[in-house]
């Protein structure tokens, strides 16, 4: 049998059977607008689990962002050390990273999703309780027991379609959230051991430490290289002004020349 | 005749297009038995896009039940057989 016309059925079979064990429709009405709301409840913290689960994707994301713009920083400053085994380094993990991000990315993009519908489907069904609260009393006020049956038939059997719908859409944003989560989880565990944390910041990255130390030892021959170029213009000034560099605190190779040749002059 | 896409809301959609709904349902039908994703997917996607195209989208607040109940697009094949048991995917 055709698959739309057993889906109805399946939806219509629900609710009947919840029809059927009516005694007095007016007594129940208020029962099952009970229901209604809670459900609507449901489909509320349902869209806010989802958008917490969306921004804790989002934090991740940002953090792994950072990341990779530092590795990114780091392999350039490597690169202009002369240092491609750095360079190299830093830009594999960058990739590494990257990788992390795309996935994330494409989680982010399901939950945001999920948060449309779900949203979309609390609209939906909060109109669609306010209609059946507006009938309900409507048919509590004015019908016998056995009018409002037949009265209340068709609206029943149109909001438990509908709240089956909701009720799949939920528990497939749960789903979805849940997954997310364990994985959200894992990247974090990933950040606290410190596979992905030591290349960004702290005593642990190892590529900043030497960077940071060729810096240093860099920023110690310049200046070496500016006292020299200094006690010698003291003894013999004239002889260095065709080559200012030094003084200017050009980079040591550009010290170093003028360096020797103060020393030459003496 | 009043058509919902799960997820999406309800439709009202011309009785004469009943048809034309049926024979796209029917391909739907097949390949969900002879298990063919690729099948099943081009079928629903070519069913629901049907719809969407002929249908009127129903006020959020009408409380008529639906003639047809299709699957939403991101619903697995697999999803659309356990929703076609009767313990399958509708909660209550």
């Amino acid at each position: 049998m055709s698959v739309m016309k057993r889906v109805s059925m399946i939806f219509r079979a629900k609710a009947n059977k919840a029809l059927d064990r009516m005694e007095d429709p007016r007594e129940t009405l208020d029962y099952s607008y009970q229901t209604q709301l809670e459900l609507l409840q449901k489909v509320r913290r349902g869209v806010a689990d989802v958008a917490t689960s969306r921004k804790r994707v989002e934090l991740q994301m940002n953090s792994l962002e950072l990341s990779s713009n530092k590795l990114d920083k780091q392999a350039r400053d490597a690169l202009s050390a002369g240092r491609e085994d750095l360079a190299r380094e830093a830009l594999s993990r960058k990739s590494g990273v990257q990788g992390q991000l795309a996935d994330l990315n494409t989680q982010y993009t399901s939950l945001q999703g999920e948060e449309e519908k779900l949203t979309t489907a609390s609209q939906r069904l909060q109109a669609k309780v306010d209609a059946f609260r507006t009938k309900k009393e409507t048919i509590k006020a004015t019908y016998t027991a056995a009018e409002a049956q037949t009265r209340i038939n068709e609206a029943f059997t149109g909001i438990s379609e509908e709240m089956g719908d909701v009720g799949m859409a939920i528990q497939r944003a749960e789903d979805k959230t849940a997954q997310m989560q364990a994985r959200a989880g894992a990247i974090d565990e990933l950040m606290a051991s410190g596979a992905l944390d030591d290349v960004v910041s702290g005593p642990r990255d190892d590529i900043q430490a030497e960077l940071d130390r060729m810096g240093a030892s860099h920023d110690v021959d310049s200046e070496l290289a500016r006292m020299k170029s200094e006690l010698s213009q003291g003894s013999a000034p004239r002889q260095l002004e065709g080559s200012a560099g030094p003084a200017d605190g050009q980079p040591t190779q550009a010290a170093q020349p003028a360096d020797h040749q103060a020393g030459e002059g003496q | 005749m009043i058509v919902r896409i799960l997820g999406e809301g309800q439709l009202e959609v011309d009785d004469s297009a009943a048809d034309e709904l049926n024979d796209l349902d029917r391909e739907l039908e097949a390949a969900v038995e002879k298990n063919d994703e690729a099948g099943y997917r081009t079928a629903l996607d070519a069913l629901l896009e049907r719809v969407r195209s002929i249908g009127t989208p129903m006020s959020a607040d009408a409380l008529q039940p639906s003639a047809l109940i299709l699957p939403q697009a991101d619903l697995t094949m697999d999803e659309v057989r356990k929703l076609l048991t009767d313990e399958g995917l509708i909660p209550g």
